[in-house]
């Protein structure tokens, strides 16, 4: 039996049929309906200071990230030296929250960012399948947290989810939260895999019933990652959760998130669904690279008032 | 031929499945086409009007709700019954209209006839008028027709029995409840068609037959607030106008008298599409989810 | 201005639609037979910016005898405009559908100024639907020999139309369009308080190189309408507006061979079930009632919900509406508009007063409404029944009447226990639910899952006292041919 959930809820999780009964009784979601009204949101125009603010919000919440078979340690300083200070010529640049990396690369990470604000969050859990025994998932958190790791980016068992053994899920998760201590853990449900939205409403609550310190759409390794949809859906969760619970979760929306645009709309999703208290990077975050150089072009464009080039960011 | 003194027939109203007299007590002589005395019809008043619209109100929801082709074996099997009784509605239709035998004959033959046809369009009408719309999103959409409730049924004054099947039948077999005003002139086929209604499956409340002045009749029906659309086949241009004015006040569905040559001619779907609305359903369709792994 | 409570620091700054798009002249006349002419009279009134009480224009308003020269220029142009092979009229239809794409965004800048609704609506809703309905219609101009309505169906002659104040443009388009596919030629009289894109719409019939008095556009009030309606060399009357003028405009043509359709009012129920798609449920309710103000006749006015999960939905909902912007239509990021006229502002004043003394509960959210023009704040009723005048009367504004339910069957009862008969909305993951529901409403329109969806090939028009024919798709030829 698992452990979690110290609320309200916490009958829920008794046994599978009760866990069960829960994520399906949960109000369904309409497609399209969910669709149009992320789309409507991304209709906002933003503009000034309004948009000046949404940059420097978003730098602050990327988890810079680099999660290939290939990293190295330089690559991995480099990045480190990037999310400390975004743009050297700009030093007003925020730092960004985290860099993300594989669990053997977070000890360098970790002597990369020493000293500044950002935290290293490393993927664990045999990632990104996540098709290993538990022993060996729980393993590879132990090391991550060992090597220093601020916060541990786990995936979910889909193939449990999706057989319906939500229970197996929810130990997992409740074993991984044990292994972490301190470090706060964002759950990946690898939402293109779940597939449909009601499954990835119930995945939400399943995370948050289990105890996870944020919900996260997806590795950034499959077809469909976020969306503005799914992480909609995801923040009407976290809002619904609380409103029950009085216990705050944190989002992540990762993968496919390129353009300032992109972002900004994120946020907007953010401001008019959960609401203020989660435009802060303690409670919302990007899972991305390559987003970084366009927010700090944007940023240079609106401090100068010209368009900047990708030779005005670096590579790293 | 025995010189036997023969039953006179004492002819009622129909209404809600019944056969009341006039609730005014009332009755007025009919004549044939010669002016000789054929019965003494009830003569109507608004009160006769107004139970006839409850009782046409009360079936509406069965009747609507029936599906097509129960509507349609019971519309045939009215065919079914007038067959059988031919030769009375022959009689009473000479003597309406001034026919020959012949010519009456033809009259009522033509008359079953078409409640077979329009015992046929029950379940194809929705498909004729109705359909599928191609909307611009993610979007299933579909208009189908729907009877507008209770109609009143001005019969055609000339056209006794044909005439006057052929406005009632395309009212009712779309789903429709009827109060007919029969031929002010010469009710009694309309009257014995209810004596036939009554004993095929037709449920009590879908028509609903009265006789008497049409224009006492009908301006209580284009008036009364619970009747939706009226059929003006038989009101001259004048009582046509007042009553389409009256019927405005509450937006019924009015049908314009129309000039009818030969009622025996085959008629279009006009008369049904006249008493239909259309409803037009969307729900979302969406996708079925995006999924995929690529490891 | 707004009334959410959002990051202080993350207010949306303003990001107004630049109205330099649009070149309004001070004055406008009458179109008629391809020209731009004075009032007889020499009469006008003045247009006004609803969000600023601003004066627009001042635009010539037509009186019987103008509607006289109208109807008699249409008229002559019916003769060749009628003998076209329909191949010929779609191409100008086709044109017309292309030029409204291309000067979409100043016709939406235009719209907004003229209505008072947001810009998002006008550029989102509005224009798309106006071009799409043109090219809909366009296409069947040649095709109708296979509408279902016989072979070679005739036009009736002159359309006399008269459409109202809530979408200007799109009513224009909804009844032009099909008027001119099917051959007729048309007289139309926009609102007294909404007629610049109707004007502006005749200079496209200009560039669109329209055969002269095809189209005549007639600026006026009721009385304009009035003599339009009851003009004897008109054949065909189609309206759309409020269920007394309606009923007016059937009097006027009974004992007439005109053909008649109307669109009248609403009071649409929109039913929440409990096992409804709450979030998306909220979404509909939202844009069924406070889409153009509520200003819309087949408005969601009145929430039916399921008793058990009021609460549940009201928090919702109360929650959503405190996000809604109200403000300057020209703004991007405004939700919620101006009141369409200080007449439509006073009814709605003084219905919402009704409501609160027949003891129905009043909220809004916190709102601060701009100082010039006419406003009013979205607001929510509950505790009402079907007893009250706000669950019976149009209200034609930004009020939504909650009511509840506790079974399908009653739900169905207080759905249909109206004269209306327009639009209907049910929310439920059941879907024989849906269609059980669906098939019980007495309305014309039913969105299930969804809410105020429009497209040119869905028809669209009542049931009982929301008048009768239809508009859009192959049913909305029907009124404009002589079958």
């Amino acid at each position: 039996m698992s452990t979690a959930a110290p609320h309200a809820l916490a009958d829920v999780t008794a046994s599978d049929s009760t866990l069960r009964r829960f994520l399906h009784g949960l109000p369904g979601v309409d497609a399209v309906g969910l669709e149009a009204r992320a789309a409507s949101l991304g209709t906002r125009s933003i503009k000034t200071t309004a948009k000046a603010y949404a940059i420097d919000l978003a730098i602050s919440m990327v988890d810079l990230t680099t999660l290939e078979g290939a990293d190295t340690p330089g690559k991995v300083r480099a990045l480190g030296a990037k999310a400390v200070h975004p743009d050297p010529i700009d030093r007003t640049t925020p730092a960004t929250a985290a860099v993300c990396v594989y669990p053997d690369m977070v000890a360098t990470a970790k002597a990369a960012v020493a000293g500044s604000s950002v935290k290293v969050a490393s993927v664990a859990t045999a990632f990104p399948a996540g098709r290993a025994p538990l022993s060996v998932k729980l393993a590879d958190v132990r090391e991550a947290i060992a090597a220093g790791a601020d916060e541990i980016d786990m995936v979910i068992d889909r193939g449990a989810f999706l057989a319906g053994h939500y229970l197996k899920v929810h130990e997992e998760i409740v074993a991984v939260k044990e292994a972490c201590g301190a470090a706060r853990l964002k759950v990946i449900f690898e939402t293109g895999e779940l597939s449909t939205y009601d499954n990835i409403r119930r995945a939400s609550w399943l995370g948050m019933l289990a105890g996870a310190d944020f919900i996260k759409t997806s590795t950034g390794k499959v077809a469909v990652n976020a969306t503005p949809a799914n992480t909609l859906l995801m923040l009407e969760a976290v809002r619904d959760f609380r409103a029950q619970t009085g216990v705050q979760v944190g989002v992540k929306p990762a993968g496919g998130i390129r353009t300032t645009k992109d972002a900004i709309k994120f946020l907007v999703l953010v401001n008019e669904t959960a609401g203020e208290d989660w435009l802060d990077n303690h409670w919302f975050r990007f899972g991305a690279s390559s987003l970084l150089n366009d927010l700090l072009m944007q940023r240079q464009k609106l401090a100068t008032g010209r368009y900047s080039g990708p030779d005005y960011v670096t590579v790293d | 031929m025995s010189d036997r003194l023969s039953v006179f027939k004492t002819y009622k109203l129909y209404v809600g499945g019944k056969f009341p007299r006039s609730e005014s007590g009332r009755v007025y002589e009919v004549t044939d086409a010669k002016g000789k005395w054929l019965a003494n019809a009830p003569l109507s008043s608004r009160k006769d009007a107004r139970d006839a619209v409850v009782a046409a109100r009360k079936a509406f929801g069965a009747w609507s709700g029936a599906t097509a082709y129960n509507r349609g074996q019971v519309l045939y099997r009215v065919a079914e019954m007038l067959e059988g009784r031919k030769s009375q509605f022959v009689h009473e239709v000479a003597d309406a209209e001034g026919l020959s035998k012949s010519k009456a004959a033809a009259q009522v033959e033509a008359t079953i006839d078409r409640w077979v046809w329009y015992a046929g369009w029950t379940d194809k009408i929705a498909q004729v008028v109705g359909g599928g719309n191609p909307v611009a999103g993610p979007y299933f959409n579909l208009s189908s027709p729907e009877p507008t409730g209770v109609v009143a049924v001005l019969a055609p004054q000339e056209s006794s029995f044909l005439g006057l099947v052929s406005v009632v039948a395309p009212v009712i077999a779309t789903g429709n409840t009827a109060v007919v005003v029969a031929s002010e002139r010469a009710p009694l086929p309309a009257l014995s068609l209810a004596e036939v209604l009554a004993t095929s499956d037709v449920p009590g409340g879908v028509v609903n037959v009265l006789s008497g002045r049409t224009a006492e009749i009908a301006t209580p029906l284009a008036a009364h607030q619970d009747v939706n659309a009226i059929d003006l086949a038989g009101a001259d241009d004048v009582l046509a106008k007042e009553l389409e004015i009256a019927a405005a006040d509450n937006l019924k569905r009015v049908l314009r008298p129309q000039p009818v040559d030969d009622w025996s001619a085959t008629p279009g779907i006009d008369r049904m599409t006249a008493f239909l609305e259309t409803k037009t359903v969307w729900h979302p369709t969406g996708s079925l989810g995006a999924s995929g792994s690529s490891y | 201005m707004t009334m959410e409570k959002m990051s202080p620091v993350f207010e949306y700054a303003p990001a107004p639609e630049s109205r330099a798009i649009v070149d309004i002249a001070p004055s406008y006349g009458l179109f008629i037979d391809g020209e731009f002419t004075e009032a007889a009279d020499g009469k006008v009134f003045k247009t006004v910016s609803p969000a600023s009480e601003e004066v627009l224009s001042e635009i010539a308003r037509a009186g019987e005898a103008d509607v006289d020269r109208a109807v008699q220029a249409a008229r002559k142009a019916f003769e060749k405009w009628s003998a076209l092979p329909g191949s010929e009229r779609a191409k100008y239809l086709f044109r017309i559908a292309r030029i409204i794409q291309e000067r979409s965004r100043e016709l939406a800048v235009l719209e907004t100024l003229d209505n008072g609704k947001p810009i998002k609506e006008t550029r989102d809703a509005d224009l798309p639907l106006v071009a799409a309905h043109f090219f809909y219609y366009a296409g069947w101009a040649d095709k109708l020999d296979h509408a279902g309505f016989g072979a070679n169906p005739r036009p009736l002659g002159v359309a006399g139309q008269v459409i109202p104040w809530n979408f200007p443009l799109l009513m224009l388009a909804w009844k032009i369009a099909p008027a001119l596919a099917t051959g007729n030629t048309v007289v139309l009289k926009p609102a007294e308080t909404t007629p610049l894109t109707a004007l502006f719409f005749a200079d496209i019939c200009r560039q669109a190189g329209l055969p002269k008095g095809v189209v005549n556009i007639l600026p006026g009030y009721g009385d304009t309408g009035a003599a339009l309606v009851a003009h004897p060399d008109v054949n065909k009357v189609a309206f759309t507006g409020s269920t007394a003028v309606g009923k007016e405009i059937a009097k006027t043509v009974a004992g007439t061979r005109k053909k008649l359709t109307l669109e009248l009012g609403g009071k649409g129920a929109n039913i929440v079930f409990d096992d409804a798609p709450i979030d998306q449920a909220v979404e509909g309710i939202v844009s069924g009632i406070f889409f153009n103000q509520g200003q819309v006749c087949c408005a969601g006015s009145r929430l039916l919900v399921q008793e058990s999960i009021q609460d549940e939905l009201l928090d919702s909902l109360k929650r959503r509406l405190s996000t809604l912007r109200l403000g300057d239509p020209l703004d991007k990021n405004t939700d919620i508009g101006a009141i369409n006229s200080e007449e439509q502002l006073t009814r709605i004043t003084s219905l919402v007063e009704q409501g609160e003394s027949e003891g129905a509960e009043r909220w809004s959210p916190a709102c601060e409404l701009p100082s010039a023009g006419y406003w009013f704040a979205p607001t929510l009723f509950t505790n009402v029944t079907q007893a009250h005048t706000i669950a019976r009367d149009e209200i034609f504004g930004p009020v939504l009447s909650v009511l509840t339910f506790r079974t399908p069957d009653e739900a169905v009862a207080k759905a249909n226990n109206t004269q209306y008969g327009l639009s209907a909305g049910i929310w439920t993951e059941k879907g024989s639910r849906i269609l059980a529901v669906a098939n019980k409403l007495r309305a014309g329109v039913v969105w299930s899952n969804t809410f105020n969806k429009f497209d040119p090939t869905s028809p669209f028009g009542g049931y009982k006292e929301s008048g009768f024919g239809r508009e859009g798709g192959r049913h909305g030829l029907e009124a404009y041919l002589d079958v």
